[in-house]
């Protein structure tokens, strides 16, 4: 217990990406079976403990500290576990504290009953931080800012094994992964893709740049529209399906009919789409179906799903994915001929006489209300990962809004030192009083040099500061780029913007001509 | 005996002093006081610290109002009336016994000030020369006659120079502790229980969820970190008098012997700590090193944390020490990536511990997060007050 303490502790403090895998790397590398396994699992798919932990707390707290004393002690600290863990009386006996497997092992045999005892039990041979952790791990998923794929990524890490090769005999493993890791330290085979369907790793697009563009060959590409759902990767074999998401998380519950297609036995690549009456529906309406535990017959009625295939991994138990594009999309489509199922359609070819051509049609993505293209290259085989110069996106043309800068917060990592978090408004109010209403936030886009010298103004400019952020007085003029502007009714002004970004910085222009807030909602579409 | 000290208990404020240091006459280190004093102004009876403070007092005021005869809050804080002086003013006063040598507790302009040798020499590096008019020292364990009262201080155990204030009256004892710990600081002497009918304590932590971890292993933290990440600068954010100091030895005694590179702010402590003997070890200026100090210690002041200064750093992994690195929330709050629970306060068990070791009847508490110390007291029958005293905000510890 003591080393995964530590382990999540330390996780919660370290932000960058590359110290969460070395921390996560030395644990994996010295912990025991089957204790790493479990903590595998507590920082990847999560652990079904079962164990109702609030209920439990509640019911032994009072008898174990001083109700006066705890609430005094919540107020100051924000959280309750932590005011449980740091509160609770004894020091632990060191020696004593129960490992991570005897936690999960016991929990299974007990009865609701023994609950208390159990926990009272642990609490008391356990260390601060221990208690934490162990309040953590006792409710299902910690949140230390590790996703499943970075865990995934650190044994990989650990033993010189390819997080791909991971990734293929996940679903098809179980905690605590005796077999994964008597794989990766070489005392037995591979396991076996499971009879289970599996995640097979995304090819992903570079964004479309100039250069890009001047190198292209018409002839070497496919063409598609790029839609504006989420990338999916449907993935069935031997009557069971699987919708994955692009990391790998497995969102099927949310769509139970794209999960029923009988003798389905493939693994595609598509956007999950919300279909009505043959049109595609607006993003807002795909986030009425996401991230939902249970869903009803109404709402499937209401925003019914619907899967638009671009590509396929897997046909029949065969792996496609050294294939061409070419050969892949060949044998996509005599299979969705033959086989499809009701909710699904193929992503349109396009076809295009020449560069211009393909411009034109580029130009009037927005007109059209579609996100823009994508160029795919047509030999390329299916690569996980982004690898260069295969597959490209090129977006529509964003939208841009002159805004006035209001708050700035410092950033983290290689930015904690910069001004980099950018809070931006436009004018509202009647002509003789108007005021600023925030209308978004950015944090990209500029040049590490423009970088310093925003930070410089906003230390120069400071008028107000509270905790991190700073108000800065309205005077620097930011040209805002971004993708769309919808309506929503959680931010004052009305608005939120859709990948907002900092395109320009306008030194030149006065506040009081940058835009209004009707102009922008104007934008909305 | 030693009777230097001021011979008539003068009372009370110095008026409408804007608290500049200068104009006072400088006397020289741990002298003796002239034989002419400033003049006194003499003011009316001052009020309570603060209005409502009376509602604070806890359970038997009539054993309080005992006390209050003789020593109470006034606007400039704790006084004693039949010494003549006051302990740790936030205002200028003519007579002021000073504690130790923080910014909270000893501040500039008062005409005279008593205090150990050491939290003078603090307070001249911290404040100028001329930060009060004059200084008389005393050693711990010296007792001295003030008006009605011997007065003697005691090691607090805090930061160096920093004292309890033993105060006999009557047959009564009042021990002021200022801030205090408990715990082994090779750059300070250990806190001396003093038996007393009245203790008044400080409650920075004053709450169960603050139990630091033993020292040594926060300080391994710090070591093990460095050997993960070799490549970055550790820039830990430590208060400048006592913890830049404590933490450094307690390097030295893990056997940590690379130099320690220091921000110029905490310079002049540093130097002062190791001229009094204490081993630090090589400490040498940020400003003077070459390069980009990867996988080196570099000590600042927390607000240096994530400033512009560190841009001269590898990748700096921010730390600090402080008891407030307990609280996950505030860790992150601050942007720290490597908190260390090293306090020079006393956490909840041990201000529980010196409250009952003391044997007071008694406490009250100056400052901090008095509301769960007073309950706590009163669950053991013990009188407790909160003074709330104005000045002290959360320790910047
Ligand atoms: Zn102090
Ligand atoms: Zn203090």
């Amino acid at each position: 217990m003591k080393a995964f303490a530590d382990l999540l502790d330390r996780l919660t403090y370290t932000p960058a990406r590359t110290g969460k895998l070395m921390l996560m790397r030395n644990y994996f590398r010295t912990a025991p079976d089957p204790c790493r396994g479990h903590a595998l699992a507590a920082l990847s798919d999560g652990l079904a403990l079962g164990f109702p932990l609030r209920r439990v707390l509640a019911g032994i707290g009072e008898r174990r500290f001083d109700p006066e004393l705890f609430r005094l002690s919540r107020a100051d600290v924000g959280d309750t576990a932590e005011t449980v863990a740091l509160i609770w009386p004894g020091t632990g006996a060191p020696g004593a504290a129960p490992a991570l497997s005897d936690i999960v092992g016991t929990l299974a045999a007990a009865a609701p009953a023994d609950h208390p005892a159990l926990l009272t039990g642990w609490l008391d041979s356990l260390d601060a931080t221990g208690r934490w952790a162990l309040l953590k791990f006792l409710g299902g998923a910690p949140r230390v800012g590790v996703s499943a794929r970075l865990a995934k990524q650190a044994v990989a890490d650990a033993f010189g094994a390819s997080i791909d090769d991971i990734e293929e005999i996940w679903h098809g493993l179980q905690p605590p992964y005796a077999g994964l890791f008597d794989w990766l330290e070489g005392r037995a085979a591979r396991p076996a893709l499971s009879a289970s369907p599996v995640f097979r790793p995304l090819m992903l697009a570079h964004p479309l740049e100039v250069q890009d563009w001047d190198r292209l060959e018409i002839d070497d590409f496919a063409v598609e529209w790029k839609w504006d759902g989420i990338r999916v990767q449907l993935a069935a074999r031997g009557g069971l399906t699987k919708l994955f998401s692009r990391t790998g998380d497995d969102i099927g519950h949310s769509f139970p009919e794209l999960c029923a297609p009988e003798g389905v036995d493939a693994v595609l690549d598509g956007e999950l789409l919300i279909m009505r009456d043959g049109e595609v529906q607006p993003f807002a309406a795909l986030q009425q179906r996401l991230n939902r535990k249970s869903v009803t017959r109404a709402l499937m009625a209401r925003h019914p799903a619907h899967l638009r295939l671009y590509d396929a991994l897997e046909i029949a138990g065969e792996d496609l994915r050294g294939l061409s594009f070419e050969e892949r999309r060949a044998r996509l489509e005599a299979w969705h001929r033959d086989h499809a199922p009701p909710f699904t359609d193929l992503s349109e070819r396009l076809r295009f006489a020449d560069k211009a051509g393909l411009r034109a049609a580029w130009e009037q993505t927005r007109a059209a209300a579609i996100e823009g293209l994508m160029l795919k290259r047509r030999s390329s085989p299916y690569l996980a990962g982004r690898p260069k110069g295969h597959w490209f996106k090129w977006k529509r043309a964003a939208l841009t809004a002159d805004c006035v800068l209001l708050y700035a917060q410092k950033g983290a990592g290689k930015r904690a030192s910069f001004y980099s978090d950018y809070t931006f408004g436009a004018w509202s109010g009647p002509e003789g009083a108007p005021v600023l209403v925030p209308v978004g936030k950015a944090y990209s886009g500029f040049t590490d040099r423009e970088l310093a010298e925003l930070d410089r103004f906003i230390r120069a400019n400071t008028v107000e500061r509270y905790g991190p952020v700073r108000a800065v007085a309205p005077k620097l003029v930011l040209e805002v780029a971004f993708d769309a502007i919808q309506p929503s009714a959680r931010h004052k002004s009305g608005i939120a913007m859709r990948f907002p970004r900092i395109a320009r910085i306008r030194w030149d222009k006065p506040a009081e001509e940058a835009d209004r807030l009707e102009t922008l909602k104007a934008m909305i579409g | 005996m030693m009777q230097s000290w001021p011979a008539h208990p003068e009372r009370g404020q110095r008026q409408g002093d804007p608290g500049s240091c200068t104009a006072y006459p400088v006397s020289s280190f741990a002298g003796g006081f002239p034989e002419r004093l400033p003049a006194f102004s003499v003011p009316a009876t001052p009020p309570l610290a603060k209005p409502g403070a009376a509602s604070d007092i806890g359970h038997a005021m009539a054993s309080s109002s005992n006390f209050q005869s003789w020593l109470r809050p006034d606007q400039s804080g704790l006084y004693c009336e039949p010494g003549g002086f006051h302990i740790d003013p936030s205002r200028p006063v003519s007579r002021a016994v000073i504690t130790h040598g923080h910014s909270d507790h000893a501040r500039p302009g008062h005409d005279a000030i008593l205090a150990t040798a050491d939290t003078l020499a603090l307070m001249r590096l911290r404040l100028g020369a001329g930060c009060f008019g004059q200084g008389q020292a005393l050693a711990y364990g010296e007792t001295l006659r003030l008006g009605e009262v011997s007065l003697r201080l005691a090691p607090a155990g805090h930061i160096l120079g920093s004292a309890q204030v033993v105060i006999d009256y009557r047959g009564q004892r009042a021990v002021i502790s200022g801030d205090y710990k408990r715990r082994a600081d090779p750059t300070c002497e250990a806190f001396e229980p003093v038996p007393c009918d009245l203790f008044v304590t400080e409650a920075t932590f004053g709450l169960p969820v603050y139990r630091h971890e033993p020292d040594h292993g926060e300080v391994a933290k710090l070591l093990a970190s460095l050997a993960d990440f070799p490549g970055r600068t550790h820039q830990i954010g430590v208060y400048g008098l006592g913890k830049c100091q404590r933490l450094i030895a307690l390097l030295r005694q893990q056997g940590y012997d690379r130099p320690v590179y220091l921000h110029g702010a905490l310079r002049s402590m540093s130097d002062y700590y190791a001229g009094r003997g204490i081993a630090l070890g090589d400490m040498p200026a940020v400003a003077d090193a070459p390069g980009k100090l990867a996988g080196e210690i570099v000590l600042s002041p927390p607000s240096a944390l994530g400033d512009r200064w560190s841009r001269r750093f590898a990748e700096p992994l921010n730390g600090f020490a402080s008891g407030w690195m307990r609280i996950r929330g505030r860790v992150r709050q601050r942007g720290v990536e490597l908190p260390l629970i090293i306090s020079d306060h006393a956490d909840w068990p041990e201000l529980i511990a010196t409250i009952a070791e003391t044997g007071a009847g008694e406490v009250w508490v100056t400052h901090g997060r008095e509301d769960a110390l007073v309950h706590e007291l009163g669950k053991r029958s013990i009188t407790a007050r909160a003074l709330r005293l104005v000045g002290r905000e959360d320790d910047a510890e």
